[in-house]
């Protein structure tokens, strides 16, 4: 509308309300399935379903990664076009940094953790 | 001419002289970036927070043969707080969605719910942390403790941080009425508060339930 009375040539201004918000619809999609996203993983662990914890621990977290992305979607309205896809580049590189930051924290922790067990030490006696 | 030149006449002078920069900057209305601006400060904290998770991450184990998750959590009691961040999501979007009507009435109401739930959730984790120091399960017991506490009490404090920031707006609201300028930080708001909610995915998945796995 105002774009059409004042043209800018060479720059496109995305609307940067489009497709900000959402409908009544989309958040009510979007908080059904964060319920039972939630419920799911609480009940695994507070009935104890699956008798190994590592089988419990791996779908509890997957329906974490899960409900993340719902909320992304349907809650902070994430998409590839929401400010000229700006944000989901920024998005991305947080994700890489979060990855990098989480694995490699622990990564390198256990190994010291491991290499530096009490058992280790008869090795250092050796040592002049 | 201008008019004959495969140049964009924006590019061009007033007598058709290609131009090699912009005569007049782009016009940028008020808050255009905004948006943008506030999402790269949520990506920043995100980045705190998965500081504070590997931190956690590496000493979760470490009890110094204190207490350990199983003894101090709550599994219903977390529950019930999942559910008030939960709820003051939805609730925030319905705020929204008056907001988008032009509902003054309404979004202030849903807007003081949703700070409502926002108390609530305050009140049940201050209950809890005071429960766990009765115990002796303080920050400075073990490191798992001091994880924990920073980690969590870091999200709570977000949360307080988020309410105020949320009956700062109201108030700016009642004031002034729902102008572009409160339009765009309820915006924010809502991001942030919804990016609070996907934090607290992450702590009731990796710390309480993870930790009763333990």
């Amino acid at each position: 509308m105002s774009d059409a009375a004042h043209p800018k040539p060479g720059h496109d201004h995305p609307d940067a309300h489009a497709g900000a918000h959402g409908t009544m619809g989309s958040y009510m999609i979007g908080f059904g399935l964060s319920v039972i996203l939630t419920a799911i993983p609480f009940w695994l662990v507070m009935t104890g379903f699956f008798a190994n914890p590592q089988t419990t621990a791996i779908i509890i977290m997957a329906f974490a990664v899960v409900q993340i992305v719902v909320h992304m979607i349907y809650f902070l309205h994430m998409n590839t076009r929401s400010e000229g896809g700006w944000s989901m580049m920024a998005l991305i590189f947080t994700l890489v940094l979060v990855v990098i930051t989480l694995s490699g924290s622990t990564w390198v922790m256990y190994h010291l953790n491991h290499n530096m067990m009490p058992t280790m030490s008869h090795d250092m006696s050796q040592m002049p | 001419m201008a008019s004959a030149s495969p140049i964009d006449p924006a590019f061009l002078d007033k007598d058709g002289n290609p131009l090699f920069h912009l005569a007049h900057e782009p016009h940028h209305p008020e808050g255009s970036s905004t948006m943008l601006g506030f999402w790269m400060y949520l990506m920043s904290d995100c980045l705190i927070f998965a500081c504070l998770f590997a931190t956690y991450a590496v000493l979760g184990g470490n009890y110094a043969a204190g207490p350990g998750p199983k003894d101090l959590f709550d599994l219903p009691l977390v529950a019930l707080n999942t559910a008030m961040l939960l709820f003051s999501s939805i609730t925030y979007g319905f705020a929204m969605l008056a907001m988008e009507k032009n509902r003054v009435a309404a979004t202030q109401g849903w807007l003081a719910i949703t700070g409502l739930f926002g108390l609530a959730f305050l009140s049940i984790e201050m209950y809890e942390f005071a429960h766990l120091v009765h115990e002796g399960a303080t920050p400075m017991r073990s490191g798992f403790l001091s994880a924990f506490f920073t980690l969590v009490g870091t999200h709570g404090l977000h949360v307080t941080f988020g309410c105020i920031w949320l009956v700062t707006l109201m108030v700016q609201v009642a004031r002034h009425g729902l102008i572009p300028a409160n339009q765009r930080r309820l915006m924010c708001l809502s991001m942030f508060w919804h990016f609070l909610d996907v934090i607290w995915i992450g702590v009731f998945t990796f710390v309480y339930l993870m930790g009763m796995l333990r």
